[in-house]
C-alpha cells in the first residue's frame, strides 16, 4: 500500500504544529502491510495532542500489534488548516504511523470518549473516501466501528457506521479480528453484509442496520427489532476480567509533539459502584475490576523504563477507593525517593484520606493539585445525586489540605442537576467562603486559595437520569450568574476564590447527541455540512450552526433535551445492553427524587443492580496482602 | 509542617558534555520545545546521569545553542548537558543515540572544555533545494539580491509583523550545480553562508528576500538544512565548534 507521504510532505511546511501528522513516536509500530491478514486504523477523533494519550487507543493498538499477521496503525482529526490543503491537493486522511491511506484498511475503528466528536468521524470519513453514509458502502471500503462510552447509545451515528462495541475493547478487537480474517481467508463470501451478520452474531457487536426502529405518532419510538433472522434482540457490553492479565499499555506511546498528558498512566481500577447517579461512567463499567498492587508495581517501572516519562498517573474513576491504595502509594513513594520521578493520583474523593496519599506521594517535594468534587452545592442536592459527603467533612478535608501545606485546592461542581433550585447552586459560594474562612482560621494566613470549577449537567443514557429533563441553557446560565455574584458579594472571601465554568449551551448540543435517536443523524450531517468540526473545542463549537441543522431537519432540540421521559417510554438505547436492569435504573431514578442515598456494593451487599448475572461477571477486588518491594532503588 | 521549602538538595554537576547532533527527514518537524522534551525522555531511558537545578520543580541540565527553525532539517544542532556523575563522552552519545526515534541522530559527544559553546558560534551554513525552480532562475535571483545593499523583508513573529534586512548577514550565497543525474523535475540547489545576528535571519528569510528581489515564487516549499554551525573565519569557512574541546582533551586540558 502506497505512502501518501510524498504528498502529504510539502504540505506540512504550510501547516501549524506540523509535527502531529509526522508520527515517528516511540512504542509506534510499522508493520509490513502486504502479510498482513487484517488491518485496523484505529481513529481517537480528535486532535493529535488530546487523542495520542487516550488509553483506550493505547490499549487497542498494543493488543491488535502484538498480533502476527494483524496490523493496526492510528489516525487522528486533522486540523482545518489540513483539511482544507488536503482536499486541495486530494491527499486522503492518513495513518500517522506509515501514512497509509484510512480507506485502504480492512477495519476503521473509532473511539468516542465523547458525542462532541461525531463532526470528526465524518470529515475523516469524507477525506478517506469512504462514503458517509453506511449503506452506501461497499466490499471495498472499510468495516467502519465505533466504540468507547458514547457507544452505549450509537444511535445518532447509527447511519454513519457500520457497527459499534459497547464495553471494553481488548477482547472484542482480538474476536472481531478473528472474524474478518476467517472471512477474508473463505474469499469475502457473502460480501459485506455476511462479514457484518457474522459480527453481529457473536451478540456483542452492535450491527444497526440489522435492527429497525418504528415510531409513535407523537414522535417516541414505539420499538426497535431485528430486521433479519438469528441476530439478537439486544446486544450486550463486553466486559474484561482479570486486569492482571491484561497489563497494557507495556509499551506506551511517547509522542514528539506536545500532548495534554505527558505521562505514563496506569488504570489501578476499571468500574465503580460509589453509585453516583449523574455518572455513565461509574454506570457501564460495573463491577469493579481491581489490577493487583504487584501488577501496578510492575506496569510502572516498566513503562517508566520504556518511556523515560517522569510523570506516573495511577487512574481510575476514584483512585484512593483502591483495596490497597494505600500500600501502592506509599510502596510507589519509597521506591521513586530521591529521583525526579512524580505521582499523581487524580483526587476527588472529599475525605482526609485522599490528603494522606497526597501527602505519600510527594515526598520527593513535587506537589500535584488538590481537587476534590462534591458536585453539588448543598446536602439535599448531593443526596439527590448520591453524592454522599457532608458539608462538616467537606470542610474538614479542605482544612486538612490548607493545614497539610497546600495552598490551592480546586472543588468541582455542576449545575442544572434534575430538582435542582437557584439555591442549591448558590450555597457553592457559601460552601466556598466558609472553606476560606475555617482555612484561614486554621492556617493563620491569608495565603489560600480555592478553584470553584462548574459545568453544566448532561444526562446520560445507562443512568438513573437518562430520564430527566436537562436545564435548559438560560435555566444553567442563570444560575452560574448568581453564583458568580455570590462569591464576590464578600469581596475578601471572594478574592480567595477563583471561579470557573462552562457555558450552557454546548451542554444541551452533548444532551442531543447523548439522548439522541437515529433522526438526530441527519442533524450531525448537517452540522457538518455547515462546516462544523471539533464541536469539543469551544473556539470551534458554534450553538448557532447546530440549532440552525435541528431546523434545517425538522429535529426539536428541545424535545430530545429539555422533556422529561416516562417510565414507559422506549429508550433508544434500550435494545444496547451494559447489563443495568431498567427497573433498578428506575428505582434508582425514584429514591433520587426522594433523596434515598444508595450505598456501594463493595462494602455493602448486593442491591441487585443486574450486572453481575446479566453479565457473568463478579466484584473483583484486593486485598492481596502483598507489598511493592523496596526493589532495585532508581536513580541516584 | 515546613512544606513550603524545595526539597533536598540535587546532586552537583560534575561534568559537561557537547552534542552535536542532526534533525533528519520526517523528524524535521520537530519544534525546538518537542525537542527538548523528547531529549529529556531520551536521557532517562538511556540512563544518562543528569543533574537537575534547584528548587521546587528541578529541571535536568541541558543547554542549547541556537536551532533551527521548525521544519528545517540539520546536520549541525548542538546542546551542553550538566551530569552528576562522569561518564564517558562517546558511550552517552552512543545511548543517546540508540534512544532517540531515528531521524534525530547523535553526531558527536565531547567533554565541555573552558569557554563557553555560544560564544563559538556565529554563522551556520544552509543548502536549500527548491524543487520546481530552474537553476538559472535562482542564479538570477542570487545576483539581483548580491547587488542590493538591503533587501527589507518582513516576517510574521509573537510580536506582530517585523522587518528587517535580510542582506547584511549573508556572507555567501551562490547556486550549487545541479546533479549530474537527469529528472523530470528541476530543483535548484542554494548554499548559504549566514551570520548570526539579532533578528536572526533564517532560510526562509532569504527566499523571501529572493521574492522581494525579482519576485521568485517557488511553486512548492523548498526544503532547508542546515549543514555546519561556528565561527566564521575570514576565509568564508565554519569552524567546527567542538574542535577546541576536542583539542583541549587531547593535550589534557582539564575542563572546566
Amino acid at each position: 500500500m502506497q505512502s501518501v507521504w510524498p504528498r502529504l510532505e510539502p504540505l506540512l511546511p504550510l501547516v501549524s504544529k506540523p509535527i502531529q501528522y509526522v508520527g515517528g513516536e516511540l512504542g509506534a509500530v510499522v508493520k509490513d502491510w502486504d502479510s498482513a491478514s487484517v488491518r485496523w486504523a484505529l481513529m481517537y477523533p480528535d486532535a493529535y495532542e488530546v487523542g495520542l494519550p487516550n488509553q483506550g487507543v493505547q490499549i487497542l493498538y498494543e493488543v491488535l500489534n502484538e498480533r502476527p499477521g494483524v496490523l493496526a496503525e492510528r489516525t487522528y482529526a486533522v486540523w482545518p488548516d489540513l483539511e482544507r490543503l488536503m482536499r486541495e491537493h486530494g491527499v486522503p486522511q492518513f495513518t500517522v504511523e506509515a501514512h497509509r491511506p484510512v480507506g485502504a484498511f480492512d477495519l476503521f475503528g473509532v473511539s468516542f470518549a465523547t458525542e462532541l466528536g461525531y463532526t470528526n468521524l465524518l470529515t475523516a470519513l469524507d477525506l478517506a473516501g469512504i462514503p458517509l453514509s453506511a449503506a452506501d458502502r461497499d466490499d471495498r471500503h472499510p468495516i467502519v466501528i465505533a466504540g468507547g462510552h458514547a457507544a452505549f447509545n450509537p444511535e445518532p451515528i447509527a447511519g454513519f457506521v457500520d457497527a459499534a462495541v459497547l464495553g471494553d475493547g481488548e477482547e472484542a478487537v482480538l474476536e472481531i479480528t478473528g472474524i474478518v480474517a476467517a472471512w477474508k481467508a473463505a474469499g469475502c463470501p457473502g460480501g459485506r453484509d455476511e462479514v457484518l451478520l457474522r459480527l453481529a452474531r457473536t451478540e456483542s457487536v452492535y450491527v444497526p442496520r440489522f435492527y429497525d426502529v418504528e415510531y409513535l405518532p407523537d414522535g417516541r419510538i414505539q420499538r426497535v427489532v431485528p430486521n433479519r433472522a438469528d441476530v439478537p434482540f439486544r446486544v450486550r457490553k463486553r466486559t474484561t476480567m482479570d486486569l492482571d492479565a491484561w497489563p497494557y499499555p507495556k509499551k506506551p506511546l511517547v509522542p514528539l509533539a506536545e500532548t495534554v498528558h505527558e505521562r505514563y498512566a496506569v488504570e489501578i481500577f476499571r468500574g465503580c459502584t460509589r453509585g453516583c447517579r449523574f455518572c455513565q461512567a461509574g454506570m457501564i463499567t460495573r463491577p469493579v475490576r481491581e489490577r493487583s498492587i504487584t501488577t501496578v508495581g510492575e506496569m510502572v517501572r516498566d513503562g517508566l523504563k520504556f518511556s523515560g516519562f517522569t510523570e506516573v498517573g495511577l487512574l481510575s474513576l476514584s483512585s484512593a477507593d483502591h483495596s490497597e491504595i494505600g500500600d501502592i502509594c506509599s510502596g510507589l513513594a519509597e521506591r521513586y525517593e530521591g529521583t525526579n520521578v512524580s505521582l499523581s493520583l487524580p483526587s476527588t474523593r472529599v475525605d482526609a484520606f485522599n490528603i494522606t496519599l497526597a501527602e505519600e506521594l510527594s515526598r520527593n517535594g513535587r506537589r500535584t493539585g488538590l481537587t476534590f468534587a462534591p458536585e453539588g452545592g448543598s446536602e439535599r442536592i448531593r443526596r439527590v445525586i448520591n453524592k454522599m459527603v457532608s458539608e462538616e467533612d467537606l470542610i474538614r478535608t479542605v482544612v486538612t489540605a490548607y493545614t497539610n501545606g497546600w495552598r490551592q485546592v480546586k472543588l468541582y461542581f455542576m449545575c442544572g442537576l434534575p430538582t435542582e433550585t437557584d439555591d442549591d447552586v448558590v450555597q457553592i459560594a457559601r460552601l466556598a467562603h466558609e472553606v476560606i474562612r475555617a482555612g484561614r482560621a486554621a492556617t493563620g494566613t491569608r495565603d489560600i486559595r480555592c478553584t470553584v470549577s462548574i459545568g453544566g449537567f448532561v444526562p446520560k443514557p445507562h443512568t438513573p437520569f437518562q430520564w430527566a429533563a436537562q436545564a435548559s441553557p438560560e435555566t444553567v446560565d442563570r444560575r452560574l450568574g448568581l453564583l458568580k455574584q455570590a462569591i464576590n458579594a464578600d469581596r475578601s472571601l471572594g478574592r480567595a476564590i477563583g471561579y470557573r465554568y462552562h457555558d450552557g449551551e454546548p451542554s444541551l448540543v452533548e444532551g442531543l447527541l447523548s439522548r439522541g435517536d437515529r433522526r438526530v443523524g441527519a442533524v450531525i450531517r448537517r452540522v457538518w455540512e455547515l462546516g462544523g468540526r471539533f464541536d469539543g473545542w469551544s473556539e470551534h463549537f458554534s450553538f448557532a450552526r447546530w440549532t440552525q441543522a435541528c431546523a434545517d431537519v425538522g429535529v426539536d432540540l428541545d424535545w430530545y433535551t429539555t422533556r422529561e421521559r416516562g417510565q414507559a417510554e422506549v429508550l433508544p438505547w434500550d435494545h444496547l445492553d451494559s447489563g443495568l436492569d431498567k427497573d433498578w435504573l428506575w428505582q434508582d431514578w425514584q429514591d433520587s427524587l426522594s433523596e434515598y442515598e444508595q450505598d456501594d456494593c463493595r462494602w455493602t451487599p448486593c442491591f441487585d443492580c443486574g450486572v453481575c448475572p446479566g453479565m457473568d461477571t463478579e466484584i473483583q477486588i484486593g486485598p492481596t496482602g502483598r507489598k511493592l518491594l523496596p526493589l532495585t532503588p532508581v536513580g541516584h | 509542617m515546613a512544606r513550603n521549602q524545595p526539597p533536598a538538595n540535587q546532586a552537583p554537576v560534575v561534568q559537561r558534555i557537547r552534542l552535536r547532533y542532526a534533525k533528519r527527514g520526517p523528524l524535521r518537524f520537530t519544534s525546538h520545545r518537542d525537542f527538548a522534551r523528547t531529549f529529556e525522555r531520551a536521557v532517562q531511558r538511556a540512563g544518562v546521569p543528569i543533574a537537575y537545578s534547584q528548587g521546587f520543580t528541578p529541571h535536568p541540565k541541558v543547554s542549547y545553542a541556537s536551532a533551527a527553525p521548525t521544519g528545517v532539517a540539520s546536520e549541525a544542532e548542538y546542546l551542553e548537558i550538566g551530569l552528576r556523575a562522569r561518564v564517558d563522552p562517546a558511550e552517552v552519545g552512543r545511548r543517546l543515540d540508540a534512544a532517540l526515534s531515528p531521524g534525530l541522530d547523535v553526531l558527536d559527544a565531547v567533554e565541555a572544555g573552558p569557554g563557553s559553546l555560544a560564544d563559538r558560534i556565529d554563522a551556520s551554513r544552509w543548502r536549500i533545494e527548491l524543487p520546481g525552480v530552474v537553476p538559472d532562475e535562482l542564479r538570477h535571483a542570487v545576483v539581483a539580491f548580491e547587488a542590493a545593499a538591503e533587501v527589507p523583508v518582513q516576517r510574521l513573529t509573537k510580536q506582530g509583523w517585523r522587518t528587517f534586512d535580510a542582506r547584511g548577514p549573508v556572507v555567501l550565497i551562490r547556486v550549487e550545480e545541479p546533479p549530474s543525474e537527469v529528472s523530470d523535475v528541476p530543483c535548484a540547489i542554494l548554499d548559504l553562508v549566514i551570520r548570526q545576528v539579532t533578528p536572526s535571519v533564517r532560510p526562509d528569510d532569504v527566499l523571501s528576500g529572493l521574492r522581494v528581489v525579482v519576485g521568485l515564487e517557488p511553486p512548492v516549499p523548498p526544503r532547508a538544512t542546515r549543514l555546519a554551525q561556528g565561527t566564521l573565519t575570514p576565509q568564508g569557512e565554519i569552524t567546527d565548534p567542538l574542535l577546541a574541546d576536542r583539542t583541549g582533551a587531547v593535550t589534557g586540558v582539564p575542563p572546566g
